[in-house]
């Protein structure tokens, strides 16, 4: 006895052919959800605090509009989107170039950041333990820049095994991965400068 | 010891802290809307329970059925689905209705001005109770009037712990850098049972606290007692003592542990722990963390003639 | 074509000699869905049995009032660990071991999504678990102070501050669960995307069976809830080690945000640990009444309502730290809403039994009582949902009573209801039904003996985690009657365990299909090979073998 004999009319869901979603697209998707859980709670914990803190400096004091490094940021976004059609082409050239930029940016942002830490601790004297304000904003801001540092992990991989030959054409959908997450990294950054720079200020 | 059985030691102790014995209004509004919800899940349990046993009964296989017989394949029916999910929705209505009004009456309750206050600090593992109006700090029995309600500022030197005398009403909890409030109208004389109901550390177990409801008379008497500072005495102050306990009207101003002034008005030692006896007064002070180990209490290893002279002057305080 | 035959003879994987290193690396090593899915349930079951211990030297010495079996440090360690263990090490991984044995196998793939994760999942969740118990040890820390955590399982702050918990014990407590809730969202995210990208042809979602449907959900809800306690655990870790001001209260921080942080994810997460127990019922409870689930579209559809609604009902935990009377009454109205839901489970799997031949063996005696002990958990929920009462049961014994109805009444008997269900399929070999019953009615009888004096016990104004109670305070009797009961519960235990060992070692062989199953599980060899099916199976309907086993009444005919 056999299942296909019960299912002779079934012949027609094979006829017609049986797709299911990509395995990595919906994995990334979801990794997305759970990865944005956990940014709402430190958002949520951001916002909750301002304005609690008992002592100084305070953000209005000593924060100013990263918006150089912001226009950086998002611009990588769409750097990437170009690189990545650029590969789906088959115009290595243009990917290596739209690639390159695309780090170049990210590094900028967390250059930025970098001097922004550097500006508000040894000339503020803001660090993670004066108030409210300092642990929620190094949190935030730091939970937000790991991912942008995993972010630039892999995408300078993706460099390091372009430029020593390797055939990253064949590893387009894992590029594009990796171009999904960049953006949602991106889209963090909307919602951590919104909530820190501009509503908490 | 005199003063203490003029003060109500013939009070009736309410130990068992039966819920369903409730003695104060927030207590009592507690209980009511307890027996509608008891009822009303009683008798969904009875319904539904005898629903699923019958069914396990009376659909259960006996010997002699024809094994290769499958019964009739039922899929559903949207009517039944309907029906099953309505009634429990008119039911959950119903409960968030009288919920909605029990939780106004009890939490918007605007106490009267001429109402008593009283601050109820929690410490690990003991309660400060304070009254801004009279002046006193005691500890660990929070003395009230029958008459008239008693309003409570609810606060936490430390962690969080949870005031709870469940015949007189539900928990609010004491959280530290917040204030909550509850009141207490308890309508009878007597002694109330109640323990911190927030797990607050090693001694969570002994924070046990007690409200004592008095003849507004009787509580007059109480609070004038109370207000009275106490004698000096040289020796105890020469011992670190004073660097935690205040007695008032004397050097003694330590703020960690509970205050002293009137230690022998009260019940117990340690927060419940151990009844307020001569033998283990003696035995506490020399050696608090047998009596309720983890105890923030050190054991100041006294000399036995340091010891009678400070369980002398601790005696003295009544 | 693509479909399976139903094979009379198929290669079995080969029993060959393997030395003790070579077999032990075939396990270490191993991707497979099947060996990971009963790594998770043996590691689950071990510390089941350390956590029961743990549960019950802390009856021993609640028998009696002012007893002295444990000083009030070690039990305050002890109901820390024997929580955070059950919730975390036995819970979590009972969910994770279930999906991953049996989600492929029901919806006709050859392996999990992600085989590696997979692996990686269950590795990081065991070494988290070890890293929590390694605080016996190194929980001193430098300060010498504490060994295991003693803040409880919901580890609230600011208990958990340097200031009042020194040494090292919390910040094991902290890395363990976070390492291992790593890997709870790791099995989670591979469990979603193999229910949505692996099912074989033909099976869309409707015609999923209701376990994968109830784990698909379950797995949703791990992603969502988990990530907050993670977040939470972070903040606490930069407090304790940072100097950061989260929970500092000192600094203006407030002690209630972890509250809310914690159940934010600690009542989605209960809900995470009984939805196995639905997903069980769902099949275990048709089987043995043979009759299709009753109302599948609603069954399903309750699930995903639980799934959103229980998102939402966290502070019905907080009622007593003085929120604003609306909050109240907000959340104990969402908190009542989760009861519809959960009724329509029961009435559903009711009405499934209902006009059945109910075969009563052991699994579906587990699910009997689990329908009437979840329904008292459920009646007394409501009970604590309504606000006003529960500012008297808060905190109580009776709370503890209502969430060992839901946690060992629901959960555990719903586990021991699916473990005599599949263990033929993992192992090809019948649990002995006569030590079946005796475990069943053993664990009843304990059960019921342990866990309905502690409602009473909470009605008397007994609170939770007291080490010590009076003689005098009216708890004496309950109190020993609670803990006899315990006996009964560790033999029955005691007594599965050995079921499971001798029927392993010489028990009667199950052949593929001993239940006369309906899912694909059912259709390949006990145990099944490393590739689960040879050709990857066809399905028409909810019920597959059903269709196969009558070919003139088949299920596809009545569904659409």
């Amino acid at each position: 006895m056999a299942l296909a004999q019960t299912y002779k009319g079934d012949a027609l869901t094979l006829e017609q052919g049986w797709h299911m979603p990509d395995r990595g697209t919906v994995g990334i998707a979801f990794l997305i959800v759970t990865e944005s859980a956990l940014f709402t709670i430190f958002v949520v914990a951001y916002l909750v605090y301002i304005g609690k803190s008992l002592n100084g400096p305070m953000p209005k004091d000593v924060l100013d509009l990263p918006i150089v490094a912001t226009i950086c940021l998002l611009s990588s976004s769409i750097t990437v989107v170009f690189a990545e059609h650029a590969l789906k082409k088959g115009h290595l050239g243009a990917f290596k170039l739209w690639w390159i930029a695309t780090i170049a940016l990210g590094l900028e942002f967390l250059t930025a950041t970098g001097i922004e830490w550097h500006k508000l601790i040894y000339k503020d004297h803001l660090t993670i333990r004066t108030n409210l304000f300092g642990t929620t904003y190094y949190s935030l801001v730091g939970l937000h820049a790991s991912h942008v540092i995993v972010g630039m992990v892999f995408l300078l991989l993706v460099m390091g095994v372009t430029f020593a030959g390797f055939p990253i054409q064949t590893q387009f959908r894992r590029v594009r991965f990796l171009s999904w997450y960049w953006h949602f990294v991106d889209a963090v950054w909307v919602v951590v400068f919104t909530v820190v720079y501009v509503v908490g200020r | 010891m005199a003063l203490l059985q003029g003060l109500g030691a013939a009070l009736p102790e309410h130990r068992v802290a039966n819920i369903f014995k409730p003695l104060a209004t927030p207590a009592q509004s507690e209980y009511h809307i307890a027996l509608l919800v008891l009822a009303i899940t009683g008798a969904i349990f009875v319904v539904v329970a005898g629903l699923i046993v019958y069914t396990i009964w009376r659909f259960r296989r006996r010997p002699g059925d024809d094994a290769k017989q499958e019964p009739p394949q039922v899929y559903g029916s949207n009517q039944i689905e309907v029906a099953w999910t309505v009634i429990p929705i008119l039911i959950v209505f119903v409960l968030i209705g009288v919920s909605a009004r029990v939780i106004a009456s009890v939490q918007n309750a605007s106490p009267p001005p001429q109402m008593l206050k009283v601050t109820l600090i929690g410490h690990q593992w003991w309660w400060e109770v304070r009254y801004p109006d009279y002046g006193i700090v005691t500890a660990n029995e929070i003395h009230v009037p029958t008459a008239s309600a008693t309003y409570l500022e609810l606060q936490s030197a430390d962690v969080i712990h949870s005031f709870w005398v469940p015949q007189l009403a539900g928990k609010t909890d004491l959280i530290p850098n917040r204030t909550n409030y509850s009141w207490i109208d308890p309508r009878e004389p007597g002694v109330y049972f109640g323990n911190c109901a927030e797990y607050c550390g090693t001694q969570h177990a002994n924070m046990l606290l007690r409200v004592v409801a008095q003849a507004p008379e009787d509580f007059k008497r109480w609070a004038a007692e109370q207000q009275k500072p106490a004698a000096e005495n040289a020796a105890f102050q020469s011992l670190s003592c004073v660097s935690c306990h205040t007695i008032k009207g004397t050097p003694a101003k330590g703020k960690f542990g509970p205050d002293l002034t009137h230690l022998m008005s009260r019940r117990t030692l340690a927060a419940g722990a151990i009844a307020n006896t001569a033998e283990n007064l003696r035995q506490w002070v020399k050696d608090p963390q047998a009596a309720k180990p983890g105890s923030l209490m050190p054991s100041l290893q006294l000399t036995d003639q340091e010891l009678g002279q400070v369980v002398n002057y601790l005696e003295s305080l009544q | 074509m693509a479909s399976i035959d139903y094979p009379l003879e198929r290669p079995r994987p080969k029993e060959g000699e393997f030395s003790f290193s070579e077999t032990l690396y075939r396990w270490v090593a191993t991707v497979d869905h099947k060996r990971l899915g009963l790594m998770y349930i043996v590691t689950a079951l071990l510390f089941l049995v350390i956590a029961g211990l743990m549960a019950s030297v802390m009856r021993l010495q609640l028998a009696f009032p002012n007893n002295h079996v444990v000083g009030p440090e070690t039990f305050n360690r002890l109901f820390t660990m024997h929580g955070t263990t059950m919730v975390f090490l036995v819970g979590m991984p009972f969910v994770a071991g279930l999906s991953n044995y049996l989600v492929p196998l029901m919806i006709g793939a050859r392996d999990m999504a992600f085989p590696r994760l997979n692996a990686f999942g269950y590795w990081i969740f065991l070494f988290g678990g070890l890293l929590l118990y390694f605080s016996y040890i190194g929980g001193g820390g430098l300060s010498g102070h504490g060994s295991a955590p003693d803040v409880g399982w919901f580890a609230y702050a600011p208990l958990t501050s340097k200031a009042f918990s020194r040494g090292a014990s919390t910040d094991f407590w902290i890395l363990g669960i976070l390492v291992a809730g790593i890997g709870s969202v790791a099995s989670a995210l591979n469990v979603i995307v193999t229910t949505i990208c692996m099912r074989c042809p033909g099976m869309t979602l409707t015609r999923m069976p209701m376990f994968v449907w109830v784990m698909l959900i379950d797995s949703w809800l791990i992603i969502i809830a988990l990530p907050p306690l993670t977040a939470a655990q972070v903040m606490l870790l930069i407090d304790r080690f940072l100097g950061g001001n989260f929970f500092n209260t000192q600094a203006g921080g407030s002690a209630v945000l972890w509250q809310h942080f914690f159940w934010i994810f600690g009542h989605p997460e209960v809900y995470i640990l009984i939805f196995p127990a639905f997903a069980i019922l769902s099949e275990v409870i048709p089987i043995f009444s043979r009759k299709p689930l009753f109302g599948r579209a609603a069954m399903v559809g309750a699930v995903v309502a639980i799934g959103f609604i229980s998102l939402g009902v966290w502070a019905h935990h907080m009622f007593a730290v003085g929120m604003t009377s609306w909050s109240n009454t907000f959340f104990a109205a969402s908190s009542m809403l989760v009861g519809i839901p959960t009724g329509i489970k029961i009435f559903n799997w009711t009405a499934t039994m209902y006009g059945g031949k109910l075969r009563l063996d052991t699994p579906m005696l587990f699910c009997c009582a689990f329908l009437l002990q979840f329904l008292v958990a459920g009646l007394t929920g409501i009970m604590l949902a309504v606000s006003p009462f529960d500012w008297q049961l808060h905190d109580s014994y009776f709370v503890v009573g209502h969430f060992h109805f839901t946690l060992i009444g629901g959960l555990v008997f719903g586990l021991f209801a699916g473990m005599y269900y599949w263990f033929p399929k993992a192992t090809g070999k019948l649990l002995c039904e006569k030590l079946g019953r005796w475990n069943f009615w053993l664990f009843v009888i304990g059960f019921e003996t342990t866990f309905i004096p502690m409602h009473f016990l909470g009605i008397l104004g007994m609170p939770r985690r007291i080490y010590t109670y009076a003689p005098d305070r009216g708890w004496d009797f309950w109190n020993l009657v609670s803990s006899l009961g315990v006996i009964a519960q560790a033999a029955a235990i005691a007594l599965f365990i050995w079921n499971v060992i001798d029927s392993i070692r010489s028990g009667e062989k199950a052949g593929d299909d001993p239940w006369d199953g309906w899912t694909l599980e059912w259709a390949t060899s006990s145990p099944p090979p490393e590739y689960n099916f040879e050709k990857l199976p066809v399905v028409r309907s909810s019920r597959p073998l059903w269709d196969l086993k009558h070919p003139h009444d088949p299920d596809w005919k009545f569904e659409q």
